[in-house]
């Protein structure tokens, strides 16, 4: 690894720190890292919409014409629709034609509702539906190896979705109170509901942890890669720069252990 | 001693001519007849048809397998469809399926700049080559066509969603039309929603502000326009407390559309002067420096509530256990089933999934909400029977009744 490779992992650690500081409390250095990965993140997708939206969608449709008239001769003038509907969100600057912005809006909203409608509707109810209608498998009823209620194919696992489902639907209305056996049936829905997501939680929890150990393993590498003499780049500037980031970070902890201690004497 | 020798060399010659005259018909004739043997048998009845039920762009081939697909010489690998826009070529690949298959979908791009575009309502024609493991080992077929495709405007696949579509709309329409006339429907309460009043006036108390997080969707997703309606109703309950309200936000479209409800809130109830354009600001479109964002407000601006309504994601736990270190009251909802957890753990009141559109009606008491959520319950108890009725279906074997609601897409 040369040394300018190194000098980014250092950085990589670093931002890491300052964001895992965050639980500590909120900091200078947390709010550098937050300044910089929204600073960052604002100016790269400036870039992404340019060179994937407005360059090849708008631009490299329009480009048999000329822009000194107005993109008006090219064969594509349909492209010029949305690039006007475009347009008029720059007019939310002016008090006065402000109100030409909700145009563009209304249609992307209106166009999304629309299509939305036959969408969520096949997807969510239509198949859903089907799904339910299933053949219960009455021979293999506690599961196919004998009796092996793990067998999510058995019948019983079945029968459970199905009386989940239908559970959990009827908690979701909204038109009658939950009481007497309705009442009931929506509490089986809603414990339906939480089981499920107990087991989302946990799933979920574990691909964070994943992702701190990810975290973990950079910086350990991070630390190997500062006292790896094996390193054909290697040089006495690796293991200065690992002090140096030790030190800074071990000052600060001391610094604020301090600023604690004497905050507390001066209240008390 | 001359004579010997031109003896000999006649003997030989002689000799060499008639091994020459033997072996070269009989290979001649064998590598005709392992040739002949080695090419399999072409396809038959190549039919072309355009793709129903699609917007355009696409071809159907089918074709009566090679002989030597799984009989005969049984040595065909697969088959390699060629097409193109003209009889005599050039053809290009159009796809590769294995042997024993009968049917090819050629699905193109509608892009024309695209290398996959297959132009629509132009003579396509195609071939086929019946291919063995040696890939020179090859029989092409005759060239087939022409054949158009084109789009439909109706996909038949669909008709289910067409009916459940237009039952939904003329309940919806009954009972708008109801409520309208002065029916009062019952809505029953949610948790989540009555404390939306209270965190309000709690946060009046404190002096401390709201802040009102929509989510990473766009505006056109569900969720985020019924978060909008709640928006307003608590960005109306802040104008009359004069309570200072943060909406940070992801998305331009939406900060755009945030700012219109937050501006009508305020007007309606009477403060136009309070209302600031930065009160709904940008953050930025990156998902976790946006939580890196609202998270520092929260602990810089320390809100008494925050309101987490419409789309999440990897970031919801992230910004609840903030709110939650930083002591404000939080109430979320969200309709995406994998983060409605991490609110539920980290939040005091959790809208679960529909509840965050029910509340929308539930605040909103518009004629046209509540309608539309009568309606909705109506049909999730249409659900719940048809689901019986199909499971009893199943089971029968009347498979005419569970293909009714089969959609095709």
């Amino acid at each position: 690894m040369e040394f300018t490779q190194f000098l980014w992992m250092t950085f990589g650690v670093f931002v890491t720190l300052c964001i895992m500081s965050f639980l500590y409390k909120d900091n200078p250095f947390y709010k550098f890292a937050e300044h910089l990965v929204v600073g960052v993140s604002a100016g790269y997708f400036v870039v992404i919409l340019w060179h994937t939206g407005l360059v090849p969608k708008l631009f490299q449709r329009l480009a048999d014409g000329d822009w000194y008239y107005g993109f008006l001769n090219s064969s594509n003038l349909e492209y010029l629709i949305p690039a006007i509907l475009g347009c008029l969100m720059w007019t939310r600057f002016s008090k006065d034609y402000s109100w030409l912005s909700r145009w563009p809006m209304a249609l992307y909203i209106g166009i999304s509702a629309g299509l939305a409608v036959p969408l969520e509707m096949s997807n969510r109810v239509n198949k859903q539906l089907q799904a339910m209608m299933v053949k219960i498998d009455w021979a293999n009823f506690f599961g196919h190896d004998g009796f092996d209620l793990l067998d999510i194919t058995n019948g019983l696992s079945q029968l459970l979705i199905l009386v989940g489902a239908l559970a959990a639907i009827i908690y979701f209305f909204f038109s009658k109170e939950h009481k007497g056996a309705f009442g009931h049936v929506a509490t089986l829905g809603i414990w339906v509901l939480m089981i499920g997501f107990g087991a989302s939680f946990g799933f979920t929890v574990m691909a964070r942890i994943s992702l701190f150990i990810n975290r973990l393993q950079d910086t350990f590498a991070w630390g190997h890669q500062s006292f790896d003499t094996s390193n054909e780049h290697y040089s006495i500037f690796f293991p200065i720069v690992f002090w140096g980031l030790v030190l800074f970070v071990t000052g600060y902890i001391a610094y604020e252990i301090v600023t604690h201690l004497r905050k507390k004497a001066t209240t008390s | 001693m001359k004579y010997k020798i031109l003896i000999v060399g006649m003997v030989l010659l002689f000799g060499l001519s008639s091994v020459w005259a033997q072996s070269e018909p009989e290979e001649s004739d064998s590598v005709v007849i392992d040739s002949a043997e080695l090419f399999p048998a072409p396809v038959s009845d190549i039919k072309l048809s355009d793709k129903p039920n699609d917007h355009g762009h696409a071809v159907v081939v089918t074709w009566e397998p090679s002989a030597d697909d799984g009989g005969g010489k049984n040595n065909v690998v697969q088959y390699e469809i060629y097409w193109s826009t003209s009889f005599d070529g050039p053809f290009d690949t159009a796809g590769v399926v294995p042997s024993g298959t009968r049917e090819f979908e050629h699905v193109g791009s509608k892009d024309p700049d695209d290398p996959k575009y297959i132009p629509d309502n132009t003579d396509l024609f195609y071939q086929i080559d019946v291919v063995t493991a040696d890939p020179l080992i090859r029989t092409t077929s005759g060239t087939e066509g022409p054949v158009q495709c084109s789009g439909q405007w109706y996909n038949t696949g669909r008709t289910p969603v067409l009916i459940a579509v237009l039952i939904f709309g003329l309940l919806t329409a009954v009972f708008v039309t109801s409520a309208r006339k002065g029916r009062k429907l019952y809505v029953r309460p949610i948790g989540g929603i009555e404390a939306v009043d209270d965190a309000i006036g709690r946060a009046t108390e404190m002096g401390r502000p709201i802040l009102y997080v929509l989510g990473l969707g766009s505006a056109a997703d569900v969720a985020t326009i019924a978060s909008f309606t709640i928006l307003g109703r608590v960005a109306k309950r802040v104008a009359e407390y004069q309570t200072e309200l943060i909406v940070p936000t992801y998305d331009p479209i939406v900060m755009s559309v945030a700012q219109e409800v937050v501006k009508s809130a305020y007007y309606d109830a009477g403060r136009p002067e309070d209302y600031k354009e930065d009160i709904v600001h940008f953050v930025t479109q990156s998902q976790f420096a946006y939580v890196a964002a609202v998270n520092g407000t929260m602990l810089r601006e320390l809100p008494a509530t925050n309101v987490y309504m419409g789309k999440f994601f990897a970031e919801s736990l992230l910004l609840a256990e903030t709110g939650s270190l930083a002591g404000s009251i939080q109430i979320s909802g969200t309709d995406e089933i994998a983060q409605i957890p991490f609110f539920i753990v980290a939040c005091d009141y959790t809208l679960i999934g529909e509840e965050l559109y029910a509340a929308s009606a539930y605040l909103g008491r518009e004629p046209k909400l509540l309608g539309s959520l009568k309606a909705q319950d109506w049909a999730k108890a249409a659900v719940v029977i048809l689901a019986i009725i199909g499971l009893i279906a199943a089971n029968l074997g009347w498979d005419s009744f569970t293909n009714l609601f089969q959609v095709v897409d």
